[in-house]
């Protein structure tokens, strides 16, 4: 919503000036976004008139002319516009005038010429970005006035962001209501004298949709005149709103909305075929709109139509076919109340937005017609004549929104606010917002008016007092309140904490979009089921992630491809699934490396990352909270199928994988060394178990390594496990320090080398006991896995 | 006897002092004092004479062995001495090159920034709660008093899974969702990402907000005042100035927008706060009655406030950031900045 300050002083003009008022506008909730002045700093210039002119005898272009600046004579201005003529009135800077810029007038000859003055375009005085020629002004604008005081120029536009609540500002009457409350004053609403009728010609009018229009008034205007122009002031005041000036009967309507808040709409009465219905529209009925778009209806919009089609999308915008042009000479004015309900949401599903649809979707006050009918009336007979129709009228009171009291009580208001304030201010307040006050037991009856739609419950109310008051004037307390000791969950570990060990362990945290390129998404995880977006962004944000990886390889890309080698991040969120249907949200905590495992150092030779050097974070993360997770080896589809591990918790549940990024998707995506990817549910790495102390044995424990020869397919963890699977309480720890294959161990065989740790808690452990165990050992492992002790 | 025991004793001083090494000096002292040593051999031969020149001549060698065995000692602390500096000498390193390994990273911003959001207001009780990004419209819009075709609603920008399923708009469905479950006394905080239908210089379609709720008896607009202005000079350590704008959110009422003094130039006016000296920094208000119908709770008995800020927005103005858009492009130059 865009206001002239002039505009709003004339209806109520505080002893303030533009900063307080803007100020106060602001802080009463109805932002300000923009001041603008309406026209460039200048001065010296006065409205003239070209007396005559002859052409400049050295150039063609120029001509030199009298002017009537309104002194005692006529000033020779030399003068370039095409559009300069005799008679024409013009802006004029005197010699000494400043124009924006900084530019000066002197007296100047101008290819032997003298020329005391310049004639002006809009452009030249900061009032247009552009402009073809000379400013015309019309012809019975005074001679010699100050052009600032003549065009009001002395003004400011100030662009107000309003809240979906406040329609009822979206008038410069609402603005000036508002004002007049926060100043202590009263505000002057436009004068609406009941126009005279001259004639009894009506259209019938047949509301079925009552309940979407409770309130329809129409009346015929007959006779105007088409040649008529919209005074200079109206176009000056409309355009200072953001309005472009088309036609009088048009620009009256579109004044009146600014004026008032009411939206009206003139048809050309020839063009109709009465009675006019407001009506739901059928299924697939069309309708071309002003603005040159077809549409087609659905059964749900509420149309103004008359006996042959539909004319109006109600409340919207007006059709093509029964629009005003430049020949109508009768036409029917229409001012009606649509439901906000009716109307929300409609114009957006056709793509549209208008003042009207802006206006009516928040809420017009249902009280207004009658008066906005009759101003709307006065302008156009006073623009362009015309013999006025009595108004017809439909109006449903059932289906017209309600007003009902709502009580305040003095103790809330002292509660929630904490101020105190008397009757008389309570008064003052909302009888300046509009509302009717009474008194009662407990505190106010307010009854909110036909414009406010956002005031139904004491809570409403409490805002407005506040807002009136000032916020910034509310007390403001330390938070006081009942506090219960906090707590320190132990079983549970903090996210931050295993963000705060791969970042100490060399990773960057990441953030990257939950939703991702459907290709890239197919690429990483081509089995999972995945959530589309309906309207994304663009297609390369039109899914839901199912794991963090496609974020991180293409962050990770990003990085490469900006001289960086490598690259080691992490990222903690969601990911979306789809499982038996059902929609699920994982937290996940995953990892990406690729480059080399140090940066370029001085004391040793670099090399790449391995899965050996990413599994020790993962693990890393796992020590955190003392729980085992098992690695087994596994087949994904974007991972290398000799390095990946799935990842299990002690009770067999899949929380996670970690692999080297399939070579062949590495040379896809454009990378050109080894990827490492890791992913966990967060879950799974958070759950800790509380310690538990064991006692320490005072008998000193014994080390045995020995080596063992197993086929090549034989995994370490199915050595450590099936030694674990002896339940030796003895063996402390089993530590594998060495895999060998090659000379002197067979082929298809490795050489693993473990060393355990034995200790007891009753004695020092004998030769003979420990080798008894060792035997024991060997002999299952022999057995399960077929494994020799190596000699 | 070929030789005097002086003579001896002049000879064994001097391979002393040749003695390079330890190693050295040790053979020297094998030499003379081991089993087969010469000062050794000597007193064997004591043996072979007369018990009267034995004395003598055993007291003479006693003498000499003790004069060699001190200049043994001395030349050993010596020649310790001179390996001891000759290692420190050769062992001396560039304590200016780096040291070896991994080092370490940082967090993202926006981390850092939650972090130190939910560390004020923890120190005070409040819980950090978070919920799913897929909400329905329910908890998104109905529950938080905003019904379908309400123009609210075309102020969130909604990315549609369904009719009624959406990717999250704000942090507030999460206050529905612990009022749903918990009864007041309650204190809590919920960060999380949330989505907006809209991508330009200054818009994300991610970003991030922390929703802040506090519901018991008589809670009052002045106690979320006080809140509000604690933390906002606690986040950005100074004692700015914070003004109070009346604002309109269908899940409160009243409803206020807060802006503090622009921190870039201390509410002088520049591009930033657009020449206002001011910069909107988060929306609050009370917690509006339909919404404690909504969850079942006594709106007579418990009173509410609740605030949402935008992370990213105190980020850029805590550290100076000047592109939202760099949040999301995870550049390590960009990034690393946050150690």
């Amino acid at each position: 919503m865009q206001v002239s300050e002039a505009w709003l002083r004339e209806l109520v003009n505080p002893p303030v000036d533009t900063a307080t008022l803007v100020a106060q506008l602001t802080m009463a909730g109805l932002e300000v976004d923009a001041v603008q002045p309406v026209a460039a700093d200048f001065n010296g210039v006065v409205v003239a008139e070209v007396l005559s002119m002859i052409q400049h005898p050295n150039a063609d272009k120029l001509r030199i002319c009298q002017v009537n600046v309104g002194e005692a004579e006529p000033l020779q201005i030399v003068c370039g516009a095409s559009n300069v003529r005799p008679g024409l009135k013009i802006p004029a800077a005197l010699i000494g005038a400043v124009l924006p810029g900084d530019f000066k007038i002197q007296k100047s000859k101008l290819r032997g010429e003298l020329s005391f003055g310049m004639l002006c375009s809009e452009k030249e005085l900061g009032i247009a970005a552009s402009s073809t020629g000379l400013m015309e002004l019309p012809d019975d604008a005074p001679v010699g006035t100050n052009i600032r005081d003549y065009l009001s120029l002395n003004d400011n536009v100030i662009e107000l962001g309003l809240t979906p609540n406040r329609a009822d500002c979206l008038s410069v009457e609402g603005v000036a209501r508002e004002v007049a409350v926060l100043n202590n004053l009263s505000f002057s609403s436009a004068a609406t004298a009941v126009v005279a009728v001259e004639h009894q010609d009506t259209l019938a009018i047949n509301v079925e949709a009552s309940d979407a229009c409770p309130v329809y008034l129409g009346r015929l205007i007959k006779g105007i005149n088409p040649d008529a122009v919209t005074p200079l002031w109206m176009q000056e005041r409309l355009r200072r709103c953001g309005i472009r000036s088309l036609s009088p009967v048009v620009d009256v309507t579109n004044y009146v909305l600014i004026e008032l808040g009411q939206p009206l709409h003139a048809f050309d009465a020839d063009k109709l075929q009465a009675p006019i219905v407001v009506r739901r529209s059928r299924q697939a009925e069309p309708l071309a709109l002003l603005n040159d778009q077809s549409i087609e209806l659905d059964g749900q919009a509420i149309v103004i139509a008359d006996q042959n089609q539909a004319l109006a999308l109600a409340g919207v915008m007006g059709g093509k076919d029964s629009a005003v042009s430049d020949q109508t000479r009768d036409i029917f004015l229409e001012c009606a109340f649509f439901n906000p309900i009716s109307v929300a949401g409609k114009a957006r599903h056709f793509g549209l937005h208008t003042d009207s649809s802006h206006r009516f979707e928040r809420g017009v006050d249902f009280t207004l017609q009658q008066r906005a009918i009759e101003r709307a009336t006065q302008l156009i007979v006073e623009i362009a004549g015309g013999s006025v129709g009595p108004i017809s009228q439909a109006v449903d009171e059932s289906a017209l929104p309600q007003r009902l009291a709502v009580n305040l009580r003095q103790q809330r208001i002292e509660k929630v606010l904490g101020i105190s304030l008397d009757n008389q201010e309570i008064t003052r307040i909302f009888q300046g917002l509009g509302m009717q006050v009474a008194q009662t037991v407990e505190g106010w009856s307010i009854t909110p008016p036909g414009f406010r739609f956002d005031i139904a419950i004491e809570e409403d109310l409490l805002e407005e007092i506040g807002r009136i008051y000032g916020y910034n004037n509310l007390p403001s307390s330390s938070l006081l309140m009942r506090a219960a000791l906090g707590k320190a969950p132990e079983g549970q570990l903090a996210i931050a904490r295993l963000q705060d060990c791969l970042v100490d362990r060399g990773y960057q945290e990441a953030i990257t979009y939950s939703f991702i390129d459907e290709n890239m998404q197919n690429t990483i995880a081509p089995n999972d089921e995945f959530i589309r977006i309906q309207n994304p962004i663009s297609s390369e944000l039109a899914v839901m992630r199912t794991t963090l990886w496609g974020g991180l390889l293409n962050a990770a890309l990003y990085n490469l491809n900006r001289q960086q080698t490598r690259v080691r991040l992490f990222e903690a969120g969601l990911k979306f699934t789809r499982v038996n249907g059902e929609t699920q949200q994982t937290k996940m905590l995953a990892g990406l490396v690729v480059g080399h495992i140090n940066s370029e150092q001085w004391a040793e030779k670099s090399r790449n990352v391995d899965f050996f050097d990413v599994k020790a974070d993962v693990e890393a993360l796992f020590a955190l909270t003392g729980t085992a997770a098992v690695f087994e080896a596994t087949q994904h589809p974007s991972l290398h199928p000799g390095q990946s591990a799935k990842i299990s918790d002690s009770n067999g549940k899949a929380i996670g994988l970690l692999g080297m990024l399939h070579p062949n998707l590495e040379k896809q995506l454009g990378f050109d060394s080894p990827v490492f990817l890791f992913e966990l549910e967060q879950e799974a790495v958070l759950e800790r178990a509380v310690p538990k102390f064991s006692p320490l044995s005072k008998f000193p424990s014994v080390r045995r390594d020995i080596a063992l020869l197993v086929e090549n397919s034989v995994s370490a963890g199915a050595i450590t496990d099936c030694i674990k699977s002896c339940n030796e309480t003895l063996i402390r720890e089993i530590q594998i320090f060495d895999i060998y294959s090659g000379q002197g161990v067979a082929e298809g065989y490795k050489s693993v080398a473990l060393s355990l740790v034995l200790q007891e808690f009753t004695q020092t452990l004998t030769d003979a006991e420990i080798d008894a165990l060792f035997k024991r050992v060997l002999d299952v492992l022999a057995t399960e896995l077929n494994a020799k002790l190596r000699d | 006897m070929s030789a005097s025991i002086e003579e001896i004793l002049t000879q064994a001083l001097q391979e002393l002092a040749h003695a390079k090494d330890l190693n050295q000096l040790d053979q020297v002292r094998v030499n003379y004092l081991g089993k087969k040593g010469v000062f050794t051999e000597q007193m064997k031969e004591l043996g072979k004479l007369e018990p009267e020149q034995r004395r003598t001549a055993g007291q003479v060698i006693n003498t000499v062995k003790n004069s060699f065995q001190e200049a043994l000692d001395a030349r050993k602390i010596s020649l310790e001495a001179e390996q001891l500096q000759a290692r420190l000498a050769s062992e001396c390193v560039d304590v200016t090159l780096p040291g070896r390994g991994q080092t370490t990273s940082g967090l993202h911003p926006v981390t850092i920034t939650l972090r130190r959001i939910a560390k004020i207001f923890a120190s005070v009780g409040f819980d950090v709660v978070e919920g799913p990004e897929i909400e329905d419209d329910y908890h998104n819009f109905g529950a938080l008093n905003i019904p379908e075709h309400h123009p609210a609603r075309a102020m969130h920008d909604t990315f549609y899974f369904d009719p009624h399923t959406v990717l999250r708009t704000h942090t507030s469905p999460v206050q529905i969702r612990v009022m749903e479950s918990e009864q007041p006394p309650l204190k809590v905080i919920a960060p999380g990402r949330v989505y907006r239908c809209d991508s330009d210089l200054t818009h994300t379609p991610m970003f991030h907000q922390v929703e802040g709720f506090l519901v018991d008896k008589d809670v009052s607009f002045a106690d979320l005042k006080g809140v509000v202005f604690e933390f906002l000079r606690a986040f950005f350590e100074k004692d700015i100035q914070v003004r109070f704008r009346p604002s309109y959110f269908p899940f409160t009422e009243p409803s206020a927008e807060v802006d503090i003094e622009c921190v870039i130039c201390d509410g002088q006016g520049c591009r930033v706060c657009s020449h206002t000296g001011w910069l909107e920094v988060m929306g609050c208000g009370m917690i509006h009655p339909e919404v404690f119908k909504s969850v079942k709770i006594d709106h007579q008995q418990f009173s509410g406030f609740a605030f949402g800020m935008g992370v990213e927005r105190l980020a850029m103005l805590r550290y100076g950031i000047n592109d939202l858009r760099m949040f999301f492009e995870n550049d390590l130059k960009f990034l690393q900045q946050f150690k």
